[in-house]
């Protein structure tokens, strides 16, 4: 079995003499199991190529296989129902109810009745919605979020291999785009399907995909390599352009807190004496101590003015530890608490909130210095 | 009040005139509707993607609206000869533009993002028109079969000048011998039964759409 499962083979496409090719001589293969993000500007023809894996656009020349075999004549209808396809209009049918419209595809391919039923209650599950509550709705009761969920339920439906989507979370607010995107990158997980990804957005780009292809005019591939390699080095002034300033800043959405060195303040763990706490501190290069409680929670940041107010009790001084962080968060969040943390350093601690140690600027800092 | 009395006296005596103008009347009304409504759905249906098509055919439709009644029954008497033919054909033209026009209008209305995800999840040509495209129209396709039919029973009266029948007889009847007595009963009885077909047929349609339209896009 290839790895390879989507070949285009020199595909063209153009829309009649004297206009330029939407996408001009593209070869381009997916692997098996992988996401593979098109990005590129508006007007790049991202769109277009993702048609024409699907044959909702049709070649001028070149050819397409999938799994080995030449699609490139195949019935398109019959081509279709074997690949997964998911839009940011959504598109549900809206004179269908949800179940209906999650079980176009298995109605087309002559699923029997119970097995159709099974399938769709399956896939509400799947997609964290209520089949009690939402079998029998029509589109127009779902919120923005919801209907796309029903949109990836209905594109899975006959469990196709491949997945094309077209920027799918487009247009749904930040905060909703945010929760589909995790939630898709868990059942993405679980289900290793290959998918074709459109998108406009690098940032989407870099957290959804295996590989990134980022397309210049004509669907040109500009670079073609995983998030890590086309941030650390672009091929080109086109892409470094594309990337935008952030590019190092982006990159740290992709390592996770557990990937740096935790730095280890000097910690005392409640009760604790003035004098003892004194003592520790002054024995240490670090200006802070972190407060734990008995279980090894961090509880309070204490420096020496703190303990010298003598009128407070310990548990009392200091400033408090707002937010922890966890070895499997991104840096981006650990820069983030940093940022805005009095001290300058994140507490990480692990799932049961016992302390680790701290992520330091300085520790950051030398981790992006090495991967530069 | 002395009026109405007489009103309902005349129709009391007519009752095999009422019911025979009735029915024809009625006849004309379904007999055009679908007839008119498949031509003018299929026409919709035809000429949905090409442009140029359409325009032609929704400015040949309102032509046929533009002629005057009058004439409209009369012109097809050297072809089809009197009664019921010319009569059903100038019905069945006037008939085509409301139902035209929405079908065009139902069928642009439909959202582009639907019928792409239609066609790519695999449906073809034909069952994206069947499952997606005429279900979506259908609500506006209907009420253009509305106004057809409340067009229909009006002019339809026009059918007695060309002894056609219909309700039209009793205006006819009672116009040709006014100011004599029962003229006006006659004028008036037909005017209301029309009045009444109308809202009888109106009623059949309301019906229809609850039956037919999904409750996802009521």
């Amino acid at each position: 079995m290839s790895n390879v499962l989507i070949r285009l083979e020199n595909v063209s496409k153009s829309y009649g003499a004297g206009s330029e090719p939407a996408v001009r001589n593209l070869t381009l293969e997916v692997m098996r199991g992988e996401v593979l993000v098109l990005v590129g500007p508006s007007g790049c023809g991202k769109s277009t190529t993702l048609r024409l894996i699907n044959r909702l656009i049709e070649p001028t020349s070149g050819r397409m296989f999938i799994d080995g075999e030449d699609v490139t004549d195949a019935n398109p209808s019959e081509l279709r129902r074997k690949i997964g396809y998911v839009i940011q209009q959504v598109g549900l049918f809206p004179h269908r109810t949800i179940a209906e419209n999650i079980a176009t595809v298995p109605m087309l391919l002559g699923w029997k009745k119970d097995k159709i039923a099974a399938r769709v209650d399956e896939l509400l599950e799947l997609v964290s919605m209520d089949p009690e509550i939402y079998r029998d709705r029509y589109p127009k009761e779902l919120s923005g979020g919801q209907a796309q969920r029903i949109g990836v339920a209905r594109a899975l439906a006959a469990d196709p291999d491949v997945l094309l989507m077209d920027e799918p979370f487009g247009a749904i607010d930040p905060i909703t785009r945010d929760r589909l995107q995790n939630e898709f990158l868990r059942l993405q997980q679980e289900l290793k399907k290959t998918i074709v990804f459109v998108t406009h957005d690098i940032d989407e780009a870099i957290k959804m995909g295996n590989r990134i292809a980022i397309l210049r005019e004509g669907s040109e591939i500009a670079q073609l390599d995983t998030p890590e390699a086309i941030l650390s080095h672009p091929a080109d002034e086109f892409v470094e352009s594309f990337l935008g300033s952030g590019a190092i800043l982006k990159g740290l959405t992709l390592k996770k807190v557990s990937d740096i060195e935790l730095h280890q303040v000097p910690t005392l763990t409640s009760p604790v004496m003035r004098e003892d706490a004194l003592k520790t501190l002054q024995e240490s290069v670090d200006q802070v101590a972190l407060l734990l409680d008995a279980n090894g929670k961090p509880l309070r940041w204490i420096d020496e003015r703190a303990l010298n107010r003598t009128t407070q009790p310990i548990e009392k001084s200091g400033r408090p530890v707002t937010v922890d962080l966890q070895p499997e968060d991104t840096l981006q969040d650990a820069l983030t608490v940093m940022l805005q943390s009095s001290v300058g350093m994140a507490c990480v601690t692990d799932r049961k909130g016992k302390y680790l140690g701290c992520t330091t600027i300085e520790s950051l800092a030398k981790l992006i210095m090495s991967d530069g | 009040m002395d009026f109405l009395l007489r009103l309902i006296e005349f129709a009391l005596s007519r009752q095999e005139q009422v019911a025979e103008g009735l029915v024809q009347h009625a006849w004309y009304v379904i007999t055009v509707l679908v007839t008119a409504g498949l031509f003018a759905i299929v026409t919709g249906v035809v000429t949905r993607r090409n442009l140029l098509a359409k325009e032609l055919a929704l400015a040949i439709a309102s032509v046929f609206l533009t002629i005057p009644s009058l004439a409209l029954f009369v012109i097809f008497i050297p072809l089809v000869g009197l009664g019921f033919a010319p009569s059903f054909i100038a019905l069945f033209l006037y008939s085509l533009l409301p139902i035209l026009r929405n079908t065009i209008t139902g069928l642009d209305g439909i959202d582009p993002g639907v019928l792409d995800a239609a066609k790519g999840m695999g449906l073809s040509p034909l069952q994206v028109l069947i499952k997606v495209e005429l279900p979506l129209a259908w609500p506006v396709i209907l009420a253009g079969v509305r106004v057809s039919s409340m067009l229909t029973v009006g002019i339809a009266s026009i059918a007695t000048l060309v002894a056609g029948g219909g309700l039209g007889d009793f205006i006819k009847s009672g116009l040709a011998r006014l100011p004599l007595p029962n003229s006006l009963e006659s004028i008036w009885l037909g005017t209301l039964l029309c009045l009444v077909l109308a809202l009888a047929i109106d009623l059949i349609l309301q019906a229809l759409r609850a039956a037919t339209i999904s409750k996802g896009i009521r």
